[in-house]
């Protein structure tokens, strides 16, 4: 199936990736090469095959509930955009 | 010294015919002549490289030397490092450095290695041909004007054209073995769950596995003996006994049974790499092993399949770049939702944005079931191929790709012949299993041809094995790039 346009902008939005009017013909078009790639796996009958999640079936290993880490904010907040006194700063999102 | 594989170059710094220092400032100098054309570095910092190396020498003077003491290692620029920046190929990270390293990195940190730099990439390890990367693209040395395939085709390039001994990448639809055969080099990709994940930027977590590059088999299995290992901050990391994986070279290849899936030896694949694979085969068979024709039925799924699932899990994977706490934020926005958006439009280059838009759409509601799961579906029929196939067969021969080396640009504007160029690939990722390539010729124009063998779980010993014996019979891995002599 192809993409609409509007269809093209709500997965953007869900995504989080600006698209610009001039680009989207594009960015559709590529898509839409990439669907029709996909859309093959339509035909194939899997029954009732159990879906592989993961290329070994693996339990999640479990640790002791214990304090592992140490505080290390200063270095990790030395790699953001905007911080101040600790904190990230974002946009305000509360009027 | 350029030229020497890992064993001389332990060889040379253990009898201290060369120092650490040297050895690093030879590569150094060789990168530095080399890579303004082939763009197979991101970063390199040759005071950094130079006191790793000093320290090395130290520490062998001091008798504290270890099995990589003092041997310089290139790095893909997916694995995070304290000492050099981490761009993982994109505008996003382009200034990022991390606070802390990855396993691989603290393993051969552990091992003695020297950091050489950070090679060159596909954005995000999304590519096949080096040619998404932020810092353009990477050129194959036997021809600068073809691709040296991706996404770890930086590693390839640089192992190939002697600026490393040895490097890393990884691997989640080919882009360890890919690059290997289209750069002339061998390349492994580990069984999943072998090499620690922990500090290797995530793309697609079910499929992405850490391995290495080098011009022999042998240095290969020396390599995975230094990466492989448990690690308890990779959950999917598996705690298993501690493998020798060179204890297959003498392997008897006599009565071996070696598979052929008629889906890779039949139409598609180019007639110069056929050649050249049959030639290899016909090799093995001289030592005595057989040929057990099969089929993988599944094989034209696997890059559909992949298409969906890599794509979802990497929109998944992807959403933690929002220009909050690390890496680009755009400059000018409206409020929050609109600094998020232009954030990623700004730091995302197009093949990036594509699959995030792919995955977003394949697992958003009232389309999960028919893209998603019925991914899933298939992928257990492919693996299922697999596993009939090593009830037959020791290991699985053919291709690594059905073509060599492309132009550049030659497959930008189409997606899907881009994808397509994975066919061979794909599958071992998506069955989780162990799959190598060496080289085994030359096509007409000259460009080098990958074998790939194909393992089952944990078989990668016997697979290193059989390929350090053909290596022992033929030349191909030694031969020099015609554009980067030496």
């Amino acid at each position: 199936m192809s993409l609409s346009p509007d269809q093209i902008r709500r997965i953007a939005r869900l995504a989080r990736i600006a698209v610009r009017e001039d680009e989207s013909a594009l960015v559709g078009e590529r898509l839409n090469r990439v669907l029709g790639l996909i859309d093959q796996l339509r035909a194939v009958d899997t029954g009732d095959i159990e879906p592989m999640s993961h290329a070994l079936d693996l339990v999640q290993p479990l640790r002791p509930d214990a304090v592992t880490e140490t505080d290390q904010r200063a270095r990790f907040q030395a790699a953001a955009p905007a911080v101040e006194d600790g904190l990230y700063l974002v946009p305000k999102v509360i009027e | 010294m350029l030229d020497s594989g890992l064993g001389e170059l332990q060889a040379a710094l253990a009898a201290r015919r060369v120092s650490s220092v040297e050895l690093t400032q030879l590569h150094l100098d060789r990168i530095r002549s080399l890579n303004g054309p082939l763009n197979a570095f991101i970063t390199v910092d040759e005071k950094e490289s130079l006191d790793q190396a000093r320290r090395a020498d130290e520490r062998r003077a001091l008798g504290e030397a270890g099995p990589l003491t003092g041997i310089p290692v290139a790095h893909k620029d997916i694995f995070c490092t304290r000492r050099l920046r981490t761009t993982c190929g994109s505008r996003m990270l382009e200034h990022y450095t991390s606070p802390y390293d990855a396993h691989v990195i603290e393993r051969f940190d552990a091992a003695g290695a020297v950091q050489l730099g950070k090679t060159n990439m596909d954005e995000f390890a999304m590519g096949s041909s080096n040619e998404t990367s932020y810092f353009g693209p990477v050129r194959n040395p036997w021809d600068r004007k073809r691709v040296p395939g991706g996404s770890s085709g930086g590693s390839a390039a640089a192992v190939a054209a002697r600026m490393a001994p040895v490097a890393t990448g990884t691997d989640t639809g080919g882009s360890i073995r890919q690059p290997a055969a289209l750069s002339g080099v061998c390349g492994l990709k580990p069984t999943y769950g072998l090499v620690s994940r922990y500090g290797m930027v995530a793309f697609a977590s079910s499929l992405d596995q850490g391995g290495p590059l080098a011009r022999s088999a042998a240095d290969l299995a020396l390599l995975l003996n230094v990466m492989a290992g448990h690690d308890a901050r990779d959950s999917t990391s598996l705690a298993r006994e501690k493998e020798d994986y060179t204890r297959g070279f003498a392997l008897p290849l006599k009565g071996m049974r070696i598979g052929l899936p008629r889906e890779y030896h039949g139409e598609g694949v180019e007639p110069g790499v056929r050649q050249c694979v049959d030639a290899a085969l016909a090799w093995f068979e001289k030592q005595g092993a057989r040929r057990v024709p099969l089929a993988l039925p599944h094989t034209a799924l696997a890059v559909p399949v992949y298409y969906v699932l890599a794509p979802a899990e990497a929109s998944s994977n992807l959403s933690r770049f929002d220009g909050v706490r690390y890496g680009h934020r755009a400059k000018d926005f409206a409020d929050l939702a609109d600094m998020y958006s232009r954030t990623r439009a700004e730091g995302f280059g197009a093949e990036v944005k594509r699959r995030i838009l792919v995955g977003t759409y394949v697992l958003s509601h009232g389309y999960y079931d028919a893209y998603y799961l019925k991914a899933q579906k298939v992928r257990r029929l492919i693996a299922g191929d697999f596993a009939a196939a090593f009830a037959q067969c020791d290991f699985i021969l053919g291709p690594t790709t059905p073509t060599t080396a492309f132009a550049l640009g030659a497959k930008m504007d189409d997606p899907v012949q881009m994808y397509l160029n994975d066919i061979f690939t794909i599958p071992a990722p998506l069955a989780g299993l162990p799959a190598l390539s060496v080289p085994c010729g030359f096509d007409g124009a000259g460009l080098p041809v990958g074998l790939q063998l194909m393992g089952n779980y944990f078989s990668e010993a016997t697979l290193l094995g059989a390929a350090h014996q053909y290596q022992r019979a033929t030349d191909w891995h030694l031969r020099v790039p015609r554009e980067s002599p030496l």
